[in-house]
């Protein structure tokens, strides 16, 4: 929580009425707005609304910027040059590291490996965790709302080695089914792998309590939070998260960049997931020794100038306020949410009561694809199709969704647009 | 939105709504089923072929306005024509929505189904159009025999 929000709320409204606690979202948005060069367009003859935040999220200038000045000042490969601009190349990639590290509170900053996102993180710790350390007979516990990188992985593992992959299950909400948890647990459970924030249905998963509960029979647990890092303050000693893997580019980042967080005594003791250059510390052909934390696990060069811009998103995010960018976030779910299901004919997919900005729905008799081609007539970017999470479909029984993100840019009025644009989708399949 | 209106005609929606043909045939010879795994499109055709000629043809499963329509409406087109007929309607079919035959200039055979013309211009939308027609090619040469007993 920022020092700001802290004083606020810690101030007494009767004898300060300055800084009394308002209802009202204090958010320039216009201002915001101006940071993203990418929002100030037309598409198809109509202002870009762009709604698909969850699939990946605009760039503002600054972050641009820095990987420009990366890229025209500072080029170079890390850790690997006495000359000038390696120095420089490494000081910014290992800069990028270390606001990671405070951006998770990570104890470390060893603890945090630059992988290009979430999917290959998962990857990462399959390979140098799962791979080692999970044998026939052991069991893997997922949820039923995960995407496919958080299922896939794991059943290449449990085809690998024999091991057996139990689900928690959901209610009609996209809750997950908390006793149904406990139930699956036991002393054959080696791993846990959750999804922290749905990209499907938006459901904030209780991961705290979640993780807690595993520990209990000393299973390690990874938390997926590609959709939590950029809605929601991230803290992984204080959810005491084993792994924690998210992608840059849903936090305002360029592709090519993301985390695995893991806590250093589970790293150490990880398989490295690739081999090759900068994770070595001596090659014969006899033998190899590894490189200590974090370069074990991050073989070759890096996509140096997207991390480096990881980085800059993070100062970006910092700068803005996490804690009100989510508050504001919030309150457009909220008013979506009322304007969209007011619809007659729509469903919203996802119901639970603590969500991030997402709102997927259907119309009776109208398939998403439809409904994103209209949108996208009318300049509205939304994501139409199961998003990659084919179980969770079939779970709700519907082929597909179609859903609109939010994220702190978006405004009440682009949300009007989208109303109005759904209605007029219904008017055209009468 | 007059492109949008070239491509959900009121023949196309009517076909949506109520298609044709929208069933299992219990004495399909041939069948196959057709997946779009980026959108999740899923139909299967089936065919029930006597000589050479497409005796009947009927199709399930779920998809968008275009795919069903263009599924319905294959379905009418290619009753009752040869193997040869169909595939050579298919070619042209692909052709038109991908903006290689000029279904007003040059010689085709798609009498009702030039509404679909207008998918060429929603490039991510060729796939859905041509979803059934690919996936009653793969049916008919497969020779994937279902059994009539």
């Amino acid at each position: 929580m920022s020092t700001e929000v802290a004083s606020i709320v810690n101030s007494d409204p009767a004898t300060d009425p300055a800084t009394a606690p308002s209802t009202e979202v204090k958010w320039d948005v216009e201002r915001i707005r101006r940071d993203f060069p990418v929002l100030h367009q037309t598409v198809n003859g109509k202002p870009l609304i762009y709604l698909d935040n969850s699939a990946s999220s605009q760039v503002p200038q600054v972050v641009i910027d820095r990987g420009s000045v990366y890229i025209e000042q500072e080029h170079s490969n890390i850790h690997r040059g006495v000359h000038y601009l390696s120095q420089k190349a490494t000081t910014a990639y290992e800069g990028a590291r270390e606001k990671v590290k405070r951006f998770i509170n990570a104890r470390d900053s060893r603890e945090c490996i630059f992988v290009r996102g979430a999917t290959e993180g998962i990857n990462l710790v399959m390979y140098g965790y799962g791979r080692k350390f999970i044998g026939e007979g052991d069991e893997i516990v997922i949820s039923a709302m995960e995407h496919h990188a958080n299922i896939v992985p794991w059943q290449m593992l449990c085809e690998e080695k024999g091991a057996r992959l139990r689900v928690i299950p959901m209610n009609d909400a996209g809750e997950l089914l908390l006793d149904e948890y406990d139930g699956l647990l036991n002393e054959r459970t080696k791993f846990v792998s959750l999804i922290h924030v749905s990209n499907a249905l938006g459901t904030i998963n209780p991961v705290k309590e979640m993780i807690a509960q595993a520990h209990k029979y000393g299973v390690p647990v990874l938390i997926d939070g590609a959709q939590a890092a950029p809605h929601m303050p991230v803290d992984v000693q204080d959810l005491d998260a084993d792994f924690y893997v998210f992608s840059g580019h849903k936090m305002y980042a360029p592709t090519g960049s993301g985390i695995v967080y893991g806590k250093a005594e589970l790293l150490e003791k990880m398989n490295p997931f690739q081999g090759g250059g900068d994770m070595i510390k001596t090659v014969t052909f006899e033998k190899t020794t590894y490189a200590d934390l974090p370069n074990k696990l991050e073989a070759g060069t890096p996509a140096i100038a997207s991390q480096i811009g990881l980085g800059a998103a993070i100062d970006y995010l910092d700068g803005i306020g996490r804690e009100q960018a989510a508050t504001y976030e919030a309150e457009l779910l909220r008013y979506a949410t009322e304007r969209v299901s007011a619809i007659e004919g729509v469903r919203i997919i996802g119901t639970a009561k603590n969500k991030a900005s997402v709102l997927s729905f259907i119309i009776d008799d109208i398939h998403p694809h439809d409904i994103g081609t209209i949108l996208d007539q009318e300049g509205i970017a939304v994501r139409a199709g199961h998003h990659c999470a084919q179980p969770v479909m079939q779970r709700f029984n519907v082929p597909a969704t179609a859903r609109a993100s939010f994220a702190f840019y978006n405004t009440k009025e682009e949300i009007d647009v989208l109303a109005r644009t759904i209605e007029k989708v219904i008017e055209i399949f009468g | 939105m007059s492109e949008l209106n070239e491509l959900y005609q009121q023949v196309i929606l009517d076909h949506n709504k109520k298609p044709r043909n929208f069933r299992k045939l219990e004495n399909a010879n041939y069948t196959a089923e057709g997946f779009n795994p980026l959108c999740g499109d899923q139909l299967t055709i089936y065919v029930n072929v006597a000589g050479d000629a497409v005796q009947e043809i009927a199709f399930e499963g779920s998809g968008c306005a275009i795919s069903k329509a263009a599924a319905s409406m294959m379905t009418q087109a290619v009753k009752g024509k040869s193997k040869e007929q169909a595939e050579k309607l298919f070619h042209e079919f692909h052709s038109m929505v991908t903006g290689e035959l000029d279904e007003e200039t040059e010689e085709n055979n798609l009498g009702n189904l030039k509404i679909f013309a207008g998918v060429r211009d929603f490039p991510v939308r060729v796939k859905c159009a041509t979803l059934p027609w690919h996936t009653m090619h793969a049916a008919l040469n497969q020779q994937d025999r279902v059994s009539t007993e």
